[in-house]
């Protein structure tokens, strides 16, 4: 017994700021950013906290499947850039819905909503949980070096959430981790102890592009291909695949690995650049509300990103 | 026939004629970025089944095509 998808949301900012915007800020131009990694703007929050962005989200998804926030019997959140480490932004998104089940947070970056479905799919199998709240939630933007063209042009501010009902749509999923801060980090503040000797590391996106493009493409590559043999599909059973938003190219590469037809491969970057854990739901949402998914179709999920962690996951909706 | 694989792939990428690329093409002079040497190192080794180091000195096709000869042959 692992749990169906009854509703999603969606929650970006109002401020969209194109490629155009950003070449008055760093040196770089549309061109650049539209052939590099595919993005044509983003969404950068003025007022927004990542918490404010998970409760639009959340009650979009609530609002999306008749739900009440008192039927919720847990709320798991993810972020890399909450505006407080404590409270979780899943305390904070369950105080703004008025909620009172136990909420906890989980960090796996942009694999995050992929690791939100499975620890979701565990407390279904653990306790008598009828609906389970996931929500992924970025304000990335305050996380950048806004002077470093390399990252500040791929990332944008979003927020996606998924009520998930005990059910069996969760066919199937694959995890991987490998430890290490060398292709991407985001160091927190060192703080202000006088007894610590190290130096700070600018507390803001770390990214190697290519070891980071070779990582994905492979991860994104593996991770599909293990979901069909292990369940005996192909391809042609698959209705979508939704990947992690990082960047049109590695998208494109592993599609062409993948050999899979263009219209299958759900992508929406172009839109809102790179939400982290909350590009999957996103994306889930725009394809749900835009009538694209019947019940029934199979789709997969994946992800990859700071950890380094990548997820897959086999879903019937 | 390795140099002959790379010059296709870059024919391809760049929409270049493959007559107008040799040994001394640089691969800056196709307009090719770094992702651009990821992929290709990607696909080189799927061809050719080795593990390929790109680096900064394998800047033009002879190059590449040296490095993934000794490779093949190791």
């Amino acid at each position: 017994m692992s749990f169906k998808i009854i509703g999603t949301g969606m929650y970006v900012p109002s401020n969209v700021v194109t490629n155009d915007d950003l070449a008055k800020i760093v040196e770089t131009n549309d061109e650049w950013i539209t052939k590099r990694v595919g993005i044509k703007e983003r969404r950068i929050s003025e007022t927004e906290f990542a918490s404010d962005m998970g409760y639009e989200a959340a009650k979009a998804a609530l609002d999306n499947c008749g739900c009440k926030a008192e039927d919720i019997d847990l709320i798991l959140a993810a972020t890399v850039s909450g505006e407080t480490v404590s409270p979780s932004m899943a305390c904070m998104i369950q105080n703004k819905l008025g909620a009172t089940c136990p909420a906890l947070e989980i960090n796996a970056a942009c694999s995050a909503f992929i690791f939100l479905l499975e620890t979701a799919a565990a407390y279904f199998a653990l306790r008598n949980y009828k609906k389970i709240l996931v929500v992924g939630c970025e304000r990335i933007s305050g996380i950048l070096d806004w002077s470093d063209r390399g990252t500040c042009v791929i990332f944008g501010d979003g927020a996606g959430a998924a009520v998930l009902e005990k059910g069996c749509g969760y066919l199937d999923a694959v995890y991987n981790v490998k430890g290490g801060d060398d292709v991407i980090k985001i160091p927190h503040s060192l703080g202000c102890s006088p007894f610590f000797k190290r130096e700070q590391d600018s507390p803001y996106i770390h990214m190697q592009g290519q070891e980071t493009f070779q990582y994905a493409v492979t991860a994104l590559c593996e991770d599909v291909n293990t979901l069909l043999e292990r369940n005996g599909l192909t391809m042609e059973d698959i209705a979508y695949v939704i990947p992690h938003q990082a960047n049109k190219r590695i998208v494109d590469f592993a599609r062409k690995r993948l050999r899979m037809p263009e219209e299958k491969m759900v992508v929406n970057i172009e839109k809102y650049g790179n939400t982290s854990s909350a590009s999957i739901p996103i994306a889930l949402d725009e394809l749900a509300r835009n009538g694209k998914l019947n019940r029934g179709d199979k789709i997969i999920l994946c992800a990859f990103g700071g950890g380094l962690a990548d997820a897959a996951c086999l879903i019937e909706w | 026939m390795v140099q002959e694989k790379i010059i296709a792939m870059l024919a391809e990428a760049t929409d270049t004629d493959a007559a107008e690329i040799t040994a001394d093409t640089k691969f800056a002079d196709l307009g090719i970025d770094s992702l651009d040497m990821t992929e290709m190192a990607m696909d080189l080794e799927d061809e050719f089944g080795i593990t390929l180091e790109m680096s900064p000195e394998l800047s033009t096709v002879g190059k590449l095509t040296e490095a993934v000869e000794k490779l093949v042959e190791a």
